[in-house]
């Protein structure tokens, strides 16, 4: 008990670059993924193409590959990004990408009769996404995106590639120093209990969406 | 009152309509009948203005088309399963119309308690019955105070006691001076609602 009590502060701090990585990455890519999906869905060509090759080279390559660029390839054309803004920025565009094709699946399954209904009462285009088409569209993907999330909570331990000391690296420090698993457990008890939480929420936002059908 | 004038649409090099003309006077209700393919459905959506049409003039009250003198009962309803049959109907008048929200409810109770939809104010489309959701759709369809209020097909969907129902209320809002465009496969119920019926054939018959 004294050596869980001991590296205890070391994994929390852990836990805390973890969740950071985390709420910036949603607050960030979901927004990122609606436009995404609009821009997928865009009738002017040169837009809706070069979305397309942003998701192709996203969902195309390893997000660890995407960290390593962005942190390691992009000084070499002059960009340079501290750890944390390189880390937010690659899982940013990252998580954007396959949020933008589950945006758009929901997008492309709402009923045809939904916007020319809307169109009939006059609603401008921003009023039928706002008041019609984006309602019902977050209650389609909620479970998808929900998968991501908590895929997300999983991959911000790829962190670890550019230096920065999240929940994972945390326990294998401890772990190598002290040659104990017992670190390692605790950081799996803190990814099902972040997970857990995550798994609350969608339950309660499912709940939410379920007064229509 | 409203003039279609020499109207003409194809799709895919197929003429659908062609050189159509036509008038509707105000408050007078016209059916249009005709058998599958000869362009009704695409008519209404042309005048619905959610389709274009290749050539023609379509006037409303003398002047051209504006959509907002025009609200649509679709064949399917098309009611927002996420809203209730109150938002449903009030949604458009507060956007659109700029209505207060205790005017367009105020006016949305008036509409469903004249359609006896009162009680389902708060209920969601999902809980309705096809005819039930037909009154919601066309009272939502009114509170926009149409010019000319257009229905695509009315009575498919609808039973035999509902497609009395549904006749009933249409002889109503005839009654009550709503100009009405109808279109249809139903002959009976065409003549039955009908001060002008608009036959179309299939071009090439």
């Amino acid at each position: 008990m004294n050596y869980v009590m001991e590296i205890l502060p070391a994994l929390l701090a852990g836990t805390l670059m973890t969740l950071k990585i985390f709420f910036s990455t949603i607050l960030l890519s979901l927004p990122l993924g609606v436009l995404v999906a609009l821009g997928e869905m865009s009738k002017f060509k040169p837009v809706k193409y070069l979305v397309e090759f942003y998701v192709w080279i996203m969902r195309g390559t390893p997000l660890l590959l995407q960290l390593i660029f962005v942190f390691y390839g992009f000084p070499l054309i002059n960009l340079v990004f501290p750890r944390y803004e390189a880390a937010l920025f690659a899982f940013v565009l990252n998580y954007a990408a396959y949020f933008a094709e589950i945006f758009r699946g929901g997008l492309q399954s709402i009923d045809k009769g939904q916007f020319e209904a809307a169109q009939v009462l006059n609603l401008t285009k921003f009023q039928t996404m706002q008041k019609i088409v984006l309602p019902q569209v977050l209650k389609i993907v909620l479970p998808s995106i929900a998968n991501e999330v908590i895929n997300l909570v999983k991959d911000s331990s790829l962190v670890y590639v550019i230096g920065l000391g999240d929940l994972l690296r945390a326990g294998n420090v401890a772990m190598s120093r002290d040659v104990t698993l017992l670190p390692l457990v605790l950081v799996a008890i803190i990814y099902l209990a972040l997970i857990s939480a995550c798994t609350i929420v969608q339950k309660r936002l499912e709940h939410h969406f379920s007064y229509y059908r | 009152m409203l003039e279609v004038k020499k109207l003409s649409k194809s799709f895919a090099g197929r003429q659908i309509i062609k050189d159509l003309s036509f008038n509707l006077a105000d408050g007078q209700t016209m059916t249009v009948v005709g058998p599958s393919g000869a362009g009704k459905t695409t008519l209404l959506r042309i005048i619905a203005g959610l389709e274009a049409k290749d050539a023609g003039e379509i006037l409303v009250a003398g002047q051209a088309y504006n959509p907002e003198k025009i609200s649509v009962v679709f064949q399917d309803f098309n009611l927002f399963p996420n809203l209730t049959v109150l938002e449903n109907i009030t949604l458009a008048p507060k956007l659109v119309l700029k209505q207060s929200d205790l005017e367009a409810k105020k006016e949305a109770e008036d509409l469903l308690e004249k359609l006896q939809m009162l009680p389902y104010q708060n209920q969601y489309p999902y809980q309705l019955s096809g005819g039930q959701k037909q009154r919601v759709a066309i009272a939502r369809a009114l509170a926009m105070k149409p010019e000319i209020l257009c229905y695509d097909e009315p009575t498919s969907a609808l039973d035999p006691n509902l497609r009395q129902e549904v006749e009933k209320l249409i002889l109503a809002l005839k009654q009550s001076g709503q100009t009405q465009f109808i279109i249809t496969h139903d002959l009976t119920f065409a003549q039955n609602v009908a001060d002008q019926i608009l036959e179309l054939k299939a071009i090439g018959d």
